[in-house]
């Protein structure tokens, strides 16, 4: 199995409150609450660790789970999360400008999806009768 | 109730302000005649001291941050300032009239993580949205703005303020936020100055337009305007506002308030750490300390558990735990059933003017709920 790179995109709005991290995706202002385990995974995301040994430090550690299902649980949570421009995976390690860039690249397309999407309802409108 | 709602609720019971309304200035390149602010600046926070208060509101567990003014655009470190608040990881909002904005500077805010733009039209005809800004030209500048905001991604709200001069005009604004692809939401009270000076309430429409407003709510009519029913007790032990719970406010001169509508002063940032403001000013404690059930004649009143009352109104009003009259009027509008306090001021004009009969005193009190609106506190 080749590792998994994660790191936290810098474009999010992110606060703990109580042992909660609310997290808010620039690309679709989707408005996320995670739990004590996500968060841990979320705030170890640097880029450089594998999400591997990510799982095994902060969730196996702290967690009576078997480390296969804990592996499977947060590539699930992580590919959710990359969906909604929050956090960057790939499988070789991420620097902070690419963080960055490909955080970008999300935000520019979500914006040109969203205007493509406001010019088919256009063109439907003038459709004939 | 949505993730929002409940997060705002862990952090009412945690203690943690949730969310800060920052004027960053109150200098402003418009002259709306309805602005509750002075716009000279008798002291603003400098770059460096904005900086440090980002970072102890950070410390403190804000989440939702909101930059206003004054226009906001008109602080040369503006930029700056939005880019510390990015890098402290809030949930950025601004406030802004928006005709300074160009489409490097939307760009600009898209990349530092701003989530939300809200931008003051009055109207969409050009002659009655200048002659309230008293700035020539300036819808057309908002609105090309606003496509730059929208072009970029940004969300976008176009607030409205219903005013006798543009009350005519509300459903041309909300047709052309749906024009533009942006919300749009309508503010039917134009509120005191925040030094107490009343006298631009004379702007505000008058009661049989505010209850068309209010009839114009689609589907939602029926719940919306029906006869209120009071209150259960979980309502009564429940806080009026999140004012002083989960929000506050932050003058440029770095006073702390329970809400900009709210000028009850609580601390200044300049000489108490924001954490010590919000954990152990008295002000905030008192506020903190009254549920609806404390207000003496609101919590035996039938609207007690719909009504909009604004505590920061009742405050300028000068009662805190007192009526907020404009709330009073917004709810009679809304239903056609008087509140406590209007009945009470209709008995006392009853007793001192003589009306008999129930028709006359509804009347009646449709005349006083528009003077009451521009009398002076009592």
């Amino acid at each position: 199995m080749s590792a998994i790179y994660v790191a936290r995109s810098k474009s999010v709005a992110a606060r703990m409150l109580g042992d909660q991290m609310m997290i808010m995706s620039a690309k679709d202002s989707t408005l996320f609450d995670l739990n004590d385990t996500a968060s841990a995974i979320w705030q170890a995301a640097d880029g450089q660790t594998p999400l591997e040994e990510i799982v095994e430090r902060e969730v196996c550690a702290n967690f009576e789970v078997k480390p296969e299902e804990a592996m499977e649980d947060a590539k699930a949570f992580v590919h959710e999360l990359a969906g909604h421009g929050i956090m960057v995976v790939s499988d070789r390690p991420i620097s902070e400008a690419e963080a960055q860039a490909k955080m970008r690249i999300n935000v520019e397309e979500s914006a040109k999806a969203e205007e493509s999407v406001k010019a088919q309802d256009g063109k439907k409108s003038e459709g004939p009768k | 109730m949505n993730l929002l709602e409940e997060l705002g609720a862990k952090a009412a019971r945690l203690g943690v302000p949730f969310s800060v309304h920052l004027d960053i200035t109150y200098r402003c390149n418009e002259r709306c005649v309805h602005c509750y602010l002075d716009h000279d600046d008798h002291g603003e926070m400098n770059t460096a001291e904005i900086k440090k208060l980002l970072g102890e509101l950070a410390e403190a567990g804000v989440f939702m941050l909101t930059l206003s003014g004054g226009e906001i655009m008109l602080r040369k470190d503006f930029f700056e300032i939005l880019e510390r608040a990015h890098e402290l990881g809030f949930l950025i909002k601004l406030k802004t009239n928006a005709i300074l904005i160009g489409e490097h500077d939307a760009e600009r805010m898209r990349e530092l993580g701003v989530e939300a733009v809200q931008v003051s039209i009055y109207s969409h005809r050009p002659e009655v949205h200048d002659a309230i800004t008293k700035v020539p030209g300036s819808l057309k500048r908002s609105l090309k703005a606003i496509r730059f905001l929208k072009a970029k991604g940004l969300v976008v709200t176009i607030a409205n303020v219903l005013m006798r001069e543009t009350a005519q005009d509300y459903p041309g604004v909300q047709a052309l936020a749906e024009e533009l692809g942006v919300m749009s939401q309508l503010d039917p009270t134009v509120t005191p100055m925040m030094d107490g000076d009343r006298s631009i309430l004379a702007l505000n429409a008058n009661l049989d337009t505010v209850r068309e407003v209010f009839r114009d709510q689609g589907e939602m009519v029926e719940e919306f305007c029906g006869v209120p029913g009071g209150a259960s007790e979980d309502t009564l032990d429940s806080a009026p506002c999140s004012a002083g719970h989960t929000a506050c406010y932050v003058s440029p001169y770095g006073d702390v308030y329970p809400c900009v509508q709210f000028p009850l002063p609580s601390g200044n940032v300049r000489r108490t750490k924001f954490v010590d403001i919000w954990k152990h000013s008295e002000q905030l404690n008192e506020v903190r300390s009254i549920r609806l059930r404390d207000l003496p004649s609101c919590s035996q009143c039938v609207h007690v558990g719909s009504c909009t009352r604004c505590p920061g109104l009742a405050y300028l009003e000068g009662n805190m735990r007192g009526p907020s009259i404009q709330d009073c009027e917004k709810s009679f509008a809304r239903t056609g059933v008087p509140s406590v306090n209007l009945l009470a001021k209709q008995e006392a004009a009853r007793a001192g003017g003589g009306l008999s009969g129930h028709a006359a005193g509804l009347v009646q009190i449709q005349g006083q709920i528009q003077v009451a609106g521009l009398a002076p506190a009592v």
